[in-house]
């Protein structure tokens, strides 16, 4: 039996900065690619303003603050009449001009939410403000360590990609929800076409954690911001995936629960999560904040945003979506859920919904296709380009020219793997469906071939007739409906 | 010749175009302006041997429009100087008398236009860079318009405040060289069309061939009707021979039918300090790249990073090292209330006093330096007093404004120049005005 007071019971309070990078062209203050080409060599994609060259400028790439401001309004954030950039001056090697332009008093959104949903409970997660600033180059100590590096290397191909920081309020109560948001917020920024998943570095998330007196939370699951700045927290950064956060702030919570448990403070400190041992590390004391001495960038006048937020328009965020499928097409929300996983899967379904029956094209677009894609580790978007060789072969099963089993199981298999137009494959396999003469013809055939087995169904054995449809499917080649086969038996062998 | 003033730290050539409204014109460029394949110092060991692999807007415009680059100018270390002797270079000399120093920070244009060593010269300035050392030397320098004029490839001292700007004998010659430089750059986002600005152009002169403004035809010497201001605040505390020969200029364009009217700016008492806050602290944050990674100096140090920014950035002089702890101070929580904001808020005075005195005046005449050139040495070990020199140029920079130096006339034997401030992006009344005094 345990022996804790009830002042020993304590709740968890974790708050995220997410840095995401924005799928733009090119970087944000400079014309240099994002897209990193393949085996590329360190520092060639690069120029003068991205390499921090004396003399060099930023330019601003609206292409990213459009970007900020589709953010924004899926985040119902609000977005200033003009928005502004600050120099934050630090010395590190990755940043070419040791000063990171960034956004400070003036972010392009604040004051945002997002809903999420954990175990059927919804929560929702408060934004206290996202901007946008350049992504520093990046460093790679030879020789693995940094104190067992004899020296360093950077590479700027990095440098100047767009970042939107992303800060929440502290609203997290457990790493599950940090988890959940973080799948959300990717999930509706690859709606609004801003963000890639795929790319490696793409998302990158310190998490704010601390313990409270669970007495302390109010009963709306808020922590008085009094309470807040009483706890020392720390800061545990190097996180980069959804699972990686939910473990990291599982065994950062753990650990720190053990201080607590052992009579100890928490200090007010900055840890580094070290995927591959599991554990956070102590990186240094917070005691020494850094100052880095803010001030506005005059290379970059001030931009006018006040109208983009009406000028640019977003698509139908994914839980609007999936409610309409629900309403609109009469889907159970796992069908729902998984056709609207991705923007492109639900604009697919959507397509294919449009001609035919939305329950068949439910079933062949979340059950048929994704299966099989997700198989051959393809994606909705290798085939979004095969719109209408999928729909026709659903109008094949539709108008009974073609068995279900086939379409599954032969024909959209050799699609995906061959490349082929669903007729090609349905001519060279020789799947049209058999006629109903040929099938009866099969049928009496095995009844009068296999007496033991018309023998064991009269004395009541049900598996018997299965037996005698494989029999009739082998003599069709697979075209017979199994279903019209079974009754065809039935009917015989009763009557 | 070039060696006896020492106005150049490099000596090479960039042939320009065969025609082009500059053909036959030699340049000389202020050694923090970047050239492509010709290093660029910035008067300072730190970039002893760096050479960019691009270069500025501004060079590529002249060479384009004809002129030939003859060389890099000496300069102040990084611009951070008023005599040109904070250069790691040695310092330039006076060829109005060579025992002075040229001015600065841009001494080594000065020099170089005033010696006849080039026909045109380009300097920076951030606080009177161009205006000083034209007026030590005896020639025109004019600032333009925050926003008229590229940077993109001037290596920053003060970016919110410096623009490159021309220095000629002539007011007519500094103006074509500007109409060949000024106009939006897609590399520098601060950079505006005059034509389309409220209250740029006057629009009775010429438009130049690519739909620029021809500045040069605002060099007609015609001041009749041209209401000039004449602020009492700066001409308080000036050299009195200085306050003479530039109140004789004046007297000379109302002859020539300008009135002239007092007129005050009450805010320019603060303006030397707000732009020492200002420009330090953005120097401290400008400054920074210089740590060895990428290109300049490096500190052959074994120690982590650290240890080796700090070693490298050993070679800065000492005025450099002064400006960028200041400015980190002025930026420093705790400090940036005290000094940067309040900085910003006199700028802000300053713009305002400008406006309210254009509502009357067309154009606001004082001498551009209170003193005549200081002898060599004279000053290098009074920082203050140097910064103090700085009175009558730092407000223009502040207010973003137009501003020329023009020769005035002697006092024992050494140049005064004469400073004519307008407002924004009206560059042709600044040009016509100091065509006037030009002509007496």
């Amino acid at each position: 039996m345990s022996t804790r007071t009830a002042s020993e019971e304590r709740a968890v309070v974790i708050g995220l900065e997410v840095h995401v990078q924005l799928e733009t062209d090119t970087k944000v203050f400079c014309g240099c690619s994002t897209e990193p080409a393949d085996d590329e060599e360190p520092n060639t994609r690069t120029c003068p303003t991205c390499l921090g060259l004396p003399g060099a400028l930023p330019v601003l790439n609206e292409a990213a603050v459009e970007a900020a401001v589709k953010i924004g309004k899926a985040l119902d954030a609000d977005i200033p009449e003009t928005t502004t950039f600050h120099r934050k001056n630090y010395y590190y090697p990755d940043l070419p001009k040791n000063f990171q332009l960034t956004q400070y008093d003036a972010p392009i959104c604040a004051d945002g939410e997002l809903e999420v949903s954990v175990d059927g409970e919804r929560r929702t997660i408060g934004i206290t403000r996202a901007h946008l600033e350049e992504d520093p180059g990046s460093i790679q100590h030879a020789g693995g360590s940094i104190e067992s590096a004899t020296h360093t290397l950077v590479n700027y191909n990095r440098a100047g990609t767009p970042l939107m920081e992303v800060v929440t309020e502290p609203d997290f109560r457990s790493p599950a929800e940090t988890r959940a948001f973080l799948a959300k917020l990717e999930e509706v920024l690859e709606y609004l076409g801003v963000f890639d998943a795929t790319r490696d570095g793409s998302l990158r998330v310190d998490a704010n954690v601390s313990l409270v007196d669970a007495d302390e939370v109010t009963e709306d699951g808020s922590v008085p911001e009094a309470v807040l700045a009483d706890a020392n927290r720390a800061e545990v950064k190097n996180i980069s995936s959804h699972k990686g956060a939910e473990k990291a702030l599982a065994y950062e919570i753990t650990r720190q629960r053990n201080v607590l448990r052992r009579g100890r403070e928490i200090e007010q400190e900055t840890r580094h999560w070290d995927e591959g041992r599991g554990v956070t590390v102590s990186m240094r004391s917070k005691e020494a904040e850094k100052d880095y001495r803010y001030f506005r960038e005059a290379d970059l006048p001030a931009l006018e945003v006040s109208d983009w937020k009406d000028r640019i328009p977003i698509p139908e965020l994914p839980d609007a979506r999936r409610e309409r499928f629900r309403t609109e097409y009469g889907l159970d929300d796992e069908a729902a859920s998984k056709l609207t996983s991705t923007k492109e899967v639900a604009d697919f379904f959507e397509d294919v919904a449009g001609e035919y029956d939305p329950e068949l094209a439910a079933t062949w677009v979340a059950d048929n296709l994704l299966g099989e894609l997700n198989y051959r580790e393809m994606e909705i978007t290798d085939v979004t380009d095969r719109l209408d060789e999928f729909t026709r072969l659903v109008e094949l099963v539709d108008a009974g020219e073609l068995t279900v089993k086939n379409a599954e199981e032969v024909v959209l298999r050799e699609m995906l793997d061959e490349g082929e137009d669903p007729e090609s494959v349905i001519e060279r396999e020789g799947l049209g469906k058999a006629e109903s003469d040929e099938v009866e013809t099969a049928v009496e055939a095995a009844i009068e071939e296999n007496p033991d087995a018309v023998a064991d169904y009269h004395d009541g054995d049900e598996g018997a007739i299965n037996f005698l449809v494989g029999q009739v499917m082998q003599a069709t080649g697979g075209s017979a409906d199994p279903g019209q086969v079974n009754g065809l038996l039935r009917e015989r062998l009763d009557g | 010749m070039a060696t006896e003033y020492n106005a150049f730290i490099t000596e090479e050539t960039i042939e320009g175009d065969e025609d082009g409204p500059l053909a036959g014109t030699t340049v000389a460029v202020k050694d923090n302006i970047s050239t492509e394949g010709i290093r660029t110092t910035c008067g300072s060991e730190m970039l002893a041997d760096y050479v960019p692999p691009y270069s500025a807007t501004v060079v590529d415009r002249l060479t384009d429009a004809g002129a030939t680059v003859v060389g890099k100018t000496n300069m102040d270390e990084f611009g951070m100087g008023t005599t040109t002797e904070t250069s790691a270079f040695g310092p330039t000399r006076n060829p109005a008398d060579p025992d002075r120093v040229p001015g600065g920070s841009s001494g080594g244009s000065a020099a170089a236009v005033a010696a006849g060593e080039a026909d045109v010269a380009l300097g920076s300035d951030t606080g009177g860079s161009v205006r000083c050392p034209a007026a030590f030397c005896g020639v025109v320098g004019i600032k333009p318009t925050y926003g008229l004029v590229s940077r993109y490839g001037l290596v920053a001292y003060a970016n919110s405040l410096e623009q490159i700007g021309p220095i000629a004998s002539t007011v007519e010659e500094a103006a074509e060289a500007l109409s060949v430089i000024a106009g939006p750059d897609p590399n520098d986002g601060t950079t505006r069309d005059p034509t389309s600005v409220d209250g740029g152009g006057d629009g009775d002169a010429d438009a130049g061939a690519d739909g620029g403004i021809d500045y040069a035809a605002a060099a007609d010497g015609d001041v009749d009707g041209l209401t000039v201001g004449v602020p009492t605040e700066l001409f308080e505390g000036a050299d009195e021979r200085v306050v003479e020969t530039v109140e004789d200029a004046i007297a000379d364009l109302e002859a020539q039918g300008a009135e002239t009217t007092e007129t005050s700016l009450p805010s320019v008492e603060h303006a030397v300090q707000a732009y020492y806050v200002i420009a330090t602290s953005e120097a401290s944050s400008n400054l920074a790249r210089f740590d060895g990674v990428r290109y300049g100096h490096r500190a052959d140090s074994d120690e982590n990073w650290n240890e080796s920014f700090a070693e490298t950035r050993e070679a800065f002089g000492s005025e450099v090292k002064r400006r960028i702890l200041l400015g980190t101070y002025a930026l420093s929580a705790g400090y940036h209330d005290e000094y940067y904001a309040k900085a910003q808020d006199a700028r802000e005075w300053v713009r305002q006093d400008f406006e309210e005195a254009f509502a009357d005046v067309d154009v606001i005449a004082s001498p551009t330096m209170p003193v005549l050139p200081f002898e060599l040495g004279e000053s290098l070990d009074d920082p203050l007093r140097m910064y103090l020199a700085d009175a009558n140029t730092t407000p223009a920079n502040l207010a973003n404004l137009p501003a020329i130096s023009v020769p005035a006339g002697e006092a024992d034997g050494l140049p005064v120049g004469l400073q004519l401030v307008g407002p924004k992006f009206d560059e042709e009344t600044v040009i016509r005005a100091a065509s006037a005094v030009e002509d007496r």
